[in-house]
């Protein structure tokens, strides 16, 4: 217990990653939220790169948890935007109504 | 010892705010939960040695993502009540769906082993930290190696402000513009006139 190796980190990253998921289904009626969850499930990517990239003494994890964090950015930046947009025509943000190129 | 309990520290409340962040009643609580998450994540970063990515991820993740959060949550005017409903509709089978995958990933942790050939195959050995600092080691490596793709992931940026702002951008219907270049395409300010010789218009 007392003694924090690689695990410990890994089983931080699969709780996190699980919330993500499961803020996912649970907030149907809030886009927001399930673009909170998003980035919760990214960070506990990043959690998880950082810990095997310290645990194996390779830089590469590290490089890599940066370009997740830039497309994170991004990702974050077009989906808000997109939730903006569509909140001005519809105005809502519940999934259910996100049907507009349903078919 | 101190170590570890800054660990648990740290681990227990990025989980608990992570809990919250989709469990607050309120979207605004919501975004200052992801903050916390994001700033105790950033702790678990300098304890494994990556000081350069946990100040990365204070910056631009509480500086930027989540503050963008925030303004969308406030700008957007939306119902609080009306955006619990469902809420325990959906609640078994995230449960199921979540725990199964929490069981899942907690039993990969537990059940697996690195390759023997493992520390032959690192791609990029981490310097001692007495002698290069990360940051120093983690530029020393993308403006090298990965000029590319760092170039690349600038690019992404660049697409998704440019997407950002064509998405949100409106012309307001009721503000005066001047547009010069219809202003000077006008048809009727300028005339063609024949002139009689001698008489002037």
């Amino acid at each position: 217990m007392l003694e924090i190796g690689l695990g410990h980190y890994l089983v931080v990253g699969a709780i996190l990653f699980a919330t993500g998921m499961f803020g996912i289904f649970l907030n149907r009626k809030n886009m927001i939220v399930i673009m909170m969850s998003i980035e919760l499930m990214l960070l506990a990517v990043n959690i998880n790169f950082v810990a095997f990239s310290a645990h194996l003494g390779d830089l590469m994890g590290q490089v890599f948890s940066l370009f997740i964090l830039t497309v994170a950015a991004a990702e974050a930046a077009i989906g808000l935007a997109i939730l903006v947009a569509f909140f001005r025509a519809r105005g809502s943000i519940a999934v259910e109504d996100i049907n507009a190129m349903k078919g | 010892m101190i170590e570890a309990l800054v660990f648990y520290v740290f681990a227990l409340t990025a989980v608990g705010s992570g809990v919250m962040v989709i469990s607050a009643k309120n979207p605004v609580h919501s975004v200052l939960f992801l903050i916390l998450a994001f700033f105790n994540a950033a702790g678990l970063f300098v304890l494994l040695g990556a000081e350069f990515l946990a100040m990365l991820l204070v910056v631009v993740y509480v500086g930027a993502v989540a503050v963008l959060f925030l303004f969308v949550v406030m700008m957007l005017d939306i119902n609080t009540t009306e955006l619990r409903q469902g809420f325990l509709q959906y609640l078994p089978i995230g449960v199921v769906v979540g725990g199964i995958m929490a069981v899942e990933l907690v039993l990969i942790t537990a059940g697996w082993y690195f390759a023997p050939y493992v520390s032959s195959a690192i791609g990029a050995p981490t310097p001692q930290p007495e002698q290069v600092s990360n940051t120093l080691a983690l530029g020393e490596l993308i403006y090298t190696r990965f000029v590319y793709l760092f170039q690349a992931s600038g690019l992404v940026l660049l697409v998704a402000m440019i997407g950002a702002i064509t998405l949100t951008h409106r012309k307001r219907v009721g503000s005066k513009k001047q547009n010069i270049a219809k202003q000077i395409a006008r048809e009727d300010s300028v005339e063609l006139k024949k002139v009689e010789p001698g008489r002037g218009i």
